[in-house]
C-alpha cells in the first residue's frame, strides 16, 4: 500500500464514520426531531386499509 | 436507529466490494465518492421532496407523483421506469438474498467445511446454479431452489399480512448487531497478514492497496496476439513490484511494466457508470423507491435530514465496513489474479465464508454475519416491492391485496426466469446491468431535470426545507441545476460511445462494444467474433415486456389522468 492509498483510505473512512456520527448527534440533540426522521418504513399506509 | 437500519443492505456488503475490485480499486473510490457529492445526496434529497409533495396530493406510485409534478399525458409513461427498475431487481435480488439464508443455515448446522479457495468456490457455485442453466432449480440442500421458496414465501408474507411490530423491531434492531458482527470480522482480517506462508505477496496489506492506491501497476504484453489479453497481472506492494520488474526483464522483452495513473483509469466511462450506479442502488437514490416512501410524509417531517442520516449510515457500512473487509480478505486468500475475476458477488460468497472457516467460533460467526444479512435483505426487497404495489393500487384502482397478489404472480415468473438462466449467472448479470446500472441511471437524470429545471431550485428547495432541521448549503443548488444532470449526461453520452459504438477514448478510434451490448447482437471481443447469448436477449426482452404491461396499465388509469390535470387524486 502506498502512502498515497494510506492517505485517501484515512480520510474516505474518517468523512463517513464522522459524518453518519454527526447525523446521529443532531437527530438526537434537535428536539422532536427522532419523530421528524424517516427511513423506508416497512408499515406503509395501505396495509392499514384492508382487514 | 431504525433510518440507519432501512438503509443498510447486501450492497453495502457485496456488491460495492465487487465493484470495487472489477474496476480496480481506488480509481473506483475517486468516482464513487465524486458521484456521492454531486449525484447521490442531491438526487436523494431531490427525490424525498418529489415523493412528499406527491404524496400531499394523494398519490404513492411513481407515474402518480411525475404525473402530478409535470401535468403531461407522457409523464406517467417516464414514471414507469420507476416501477421497473424495484420490481425487476427484486426478481434476481430475492436470488441473492435466498443464497444468504442457504449460508446462513449451512454455517448454522456445522455442514460448512471448507478448506481450500476451490471449496469456497465450488460451494458458491452450487448454491447459485453457475454450472448449467436449470441447475439452481433443485431441492438440494446445496442448491439455491428451497432456499428461494422459503425467502419468497416469507416476504410476501409479509407484505401481504402487514409488517407485525415484532418483525419489524427484529430488522430495525438486527442491523446495528450486523454493524458489530462486521466489526468483529474486521478486526480478524486485519489481522490475516499472509494466511499462506508461501505466498507473501498475498497480503492484507496489499489487499487495502489494491483499493486504496490510486495509481496501479501492472504487467503486460508489448505485443499482444489477436484474442490474447493485454495485461497479464497486477502487481502492489514493493516486494511484488520487485519480483515483477525481475520477470519482465528475464522476459526479453516480451512483457513490459505499466503504471496506470488515476487519470487515466478515470477515463473509462463505464468505471464512473458503475460508481456512480453503486451509488444509486445503495442509497436507493433513482431506485423508485424513495420516491414512494416519501410520499407517506406529512408536511412537518425532516426530508433533509432524513436523506442525509440515511445516506450517511448507508456509506459508513459500504466504505468502513464492507469495503475494508472483503477485498483485502480476498487478496489475502486468492491472490490479486484472482479477485478481480470473482464478479459482483462472488468475493462476498467466496471469500467471506472462507474467512469464518478460519476463525475461532466461525460456524456461529458465520451463521449470525449471512442472517443479518438475511434480514437486512428482506427489509430492502420488500422495499422493493412497495412500489409496484403502489402502482398496481393506483393504475388499477385495486386494493392491497389484489395488488400484491398480481404482483406475486409477475414477480414469480421474472424470478424463475432469473433462477433458470444460471449459466455464468447470465440472467442476473444482464438485468443488473440493463436495469440495475443503465435504467436507475435514466430515471436518476430525469428525477434531478425535473427538480432543478420544471420545479426549479428555488421552488425544489423550498419543498425540501418544509419541516426541516437543518438548510440545504446553497452550494447544492448549483449542483443540482447545472453539475449534477450534466455529469450524469457526460457519463452517459460517453458510456454509450465506447459501450455501444466501441469508441477507444484512448485512441481514438472504434473497436468492439462491451459485452452487455455484444451479448444482445452479437459482434467482435478481441479479435474473435462473439455470438448473441440467448439468455441475455431473453432477460431484455423480460423488461420489456414488463414496461409494456405497466405502459398499458397506466394509459387506461383515471388516478393517473387526475394526476396529470393538477387534480388530487381524491376530492
Amino acid at each position: 500500500m502506498t502512502s498515497t492509498g494510506l492517505l485517501v483510505m484515512l480520510l474516505s473512512v474518517g468523512t463517513v464514520a464522522s459524518l453518519f456520527g454527526w447525523c446521529i448527534y443532531k437527530v438526537l440533540t434537535t428536539p422532536r426531531e427522532t419523530e421528524k426522521v424517516h427511513g423506508v418504513e416497512l408499515h406503509t399506509p395501505d396495509m392499514d386499509g384492508e382487514g | 436507529m431504525a433510518v440507519a437500519g432501512s438503509a443498510v443492505g447486501l450492497g453495502n456488503f457485496l456488491r460495492f466490494p465487487g465493484l470495487a475490485a472489477q474496476y480496480g480499486g481506488g480509481a473506483f473510490m475517486i468516482a464513487y465518492a465524486i458521484s456521492f457529492l454531486i449525484i447521490g445526496l442531491p438526487i436523494g434529497w431531490a427525490e424525498w421532496a418529489m415523493g412528499r409533495y406527491a404524496g400531499s396530493k394523494g398519490f404513492n406510485s411513481a407515474p402518480g407523483a411525475f404525473a402530478a409534478i409535470l401535468n403531461k399525458p407522457w409523464a406517467k409513461y417516464v414514471g414507469i421506469i420507476g416501477v421497473i427498475v424495484p420490481v425487476m431487481i427484486y426478481m434476481y435480488y430475492v436470488f441473492i438474498e435466498s443464497w444468504c439464508l442457504g449460508y446462513a443455515v449451512k454455517f448454522w448446522t456445522g455442514s460448512v467445511d471448507l478448506k481450500t479457495t476451490d471449496d469456497a468456490v465450488a460451494m458458491f457455485k452450487s448454491m447459485s446454479g453457475q454450472l448449467m442453466d436449470g441447475s439452481a432449480l433443485s431441492l438440494s440442500w446445496n442448491a439455491a431452489l428451497p432456499w428461494l421458496m422459503v425467502v419468497f414465501v416469507f416476504n410476501f408474507w409479509l407484505i401481504y399480512r402487514g409488517i407485525s411490530g415484532g418483525i419489524e423491531k427484529m430488522c430495525n434492531y438486527g442491523m446495528p448487531v450486523l454493524i458489530v458482527l462486521a466489526l468483529v470480522v474486521l478486526a480478524r482480517v486485519m489481522t490475516l497478514g499472509a494466511p499462506d506462508p508461501a505466498k507473501p505477496h498475498d497480503n492484507v496489506v496489499n489487499g487495502l492497496g489494491y483499493l486504496w492506491n490510486p495509481s496501479k501497476v501492472q504487467i503486460e504484453r508489448t505485443h499482444p496476439a489477436p484474442g490474447e489479453a493485454k495485461v497479464v497481472e497486477e502487481v502492489v506492494g514493493a516486494a511484488a513490484i520487485k519480483a515483477a520488474e525481475q520477470k519482465v526483464a528475464a522476459s526479453g522483452g516480451g512483457l513490459k511494466l505499466v503504471t496506470i495513473t488515476p487519470w487515466q483509469q478515470l477515463q473509462n466511462p463505464l468505471l464512473w457508470m458503475a460508481a456512480a450506479a453503486q451509488i444509486f442502488f445503495s442509497l436507493s437514490v433513482g431506485f423508485g423507491v424513495i420516491i414512494v416512501y416519501a410520499s407517506y410524509l406529512r408536511k412537518t417531517d425532516d426530508v433533509v435530514l432524513s436523506g442525509l442520516t440515511a445516506s450517511s449510515a448507508n456509506e459508513f457500512c459500504e466504505v468502513a465496513l464492507g469495503g475494508l473487509i472483503t477485498v483485502p480478505a480476498a487478496v489475502a486468500f486468492l491472490g490479486l489474479a484472482s479477485v478481480a475475476g470473482q464478479g459482483t458477488f462472488g468475493l462476498g460468497f467466496t471469500v467471506l465464508p472462507l474467512v469464518f472457516a478460519k476463525m475461532p467460533l466461525g460456524a456461529f460467526f458465520g451463521g449470525a454475519f449471512f442472517f443479518m444479512l438475511f434480514l437486512a435483505a428482506v427489509t430492502s426487497s420488500i422495499s422493493m416491492l412497495q412500489p409496484g404495489i403502489a402502482f398496481l393500487e393506483e393504475a388499477m384502482n385495486v386494493g392491497r391485496k389484489v395488488s400484491v397478489t398480481i404482483l406475486g404472480m409477475l414477480t414469480t415468473l421474472g424470478t424463475g426466469f432469473v433462477v433458470f438462466f444460471t449459466k455464468g449467472l447470465k440472467a442476473l448479470d444482464t438485468l443488473d446491468f440493463w436495469v440495475g446500472t443503465f435504467l436507475i441511471f435514466i430515471l436518476a437524470t430525469i428525477q434531478i431535470i425535473i427538480f432543478g429545471w420544471h420545479w426549479g431550485i428555488e421552488r425544489g428547495l423550498r419543498e425540501a426545507h418544509k419541516g426541516a432541521a437543518l438548510r440545504i448549503p446553497r452550494l447544492f443548488g448549483g449542483i443540482m441545476k447545472w453539475i449534477c444532470p450534466l455529469f450524469l449526461l457526460a457519463i452517459f453520452v460517453m458510456t454509450v460511445l465506447t459501450s455501444v459504438f466501441g469508441f477507444d477514448l484512448s485512441t481514438g478510434t472504434f473497436g468492439s462494444a462491451s459485452s452487455y451490448v455484444v451479448d444482445l447482437i452479437g459482434g467482435m471481443k478481441e479479435g474473435k467474433a462473439v455470438e448473441t447469448n440467448l439468455a441475455a436477449q431473453l432477460s431484455v426482452a423480460l423488461v420489456v415486456i414488463v414496461a409494456a404491461y405497466f405502459a398499458l396499465l397506466s394509459s387506461r388509469s383515471k388516478a393517473f389522468q387526475r394526476a396529470e390535470q393538477g387534480l388530487t387524486k381524491h376530492d
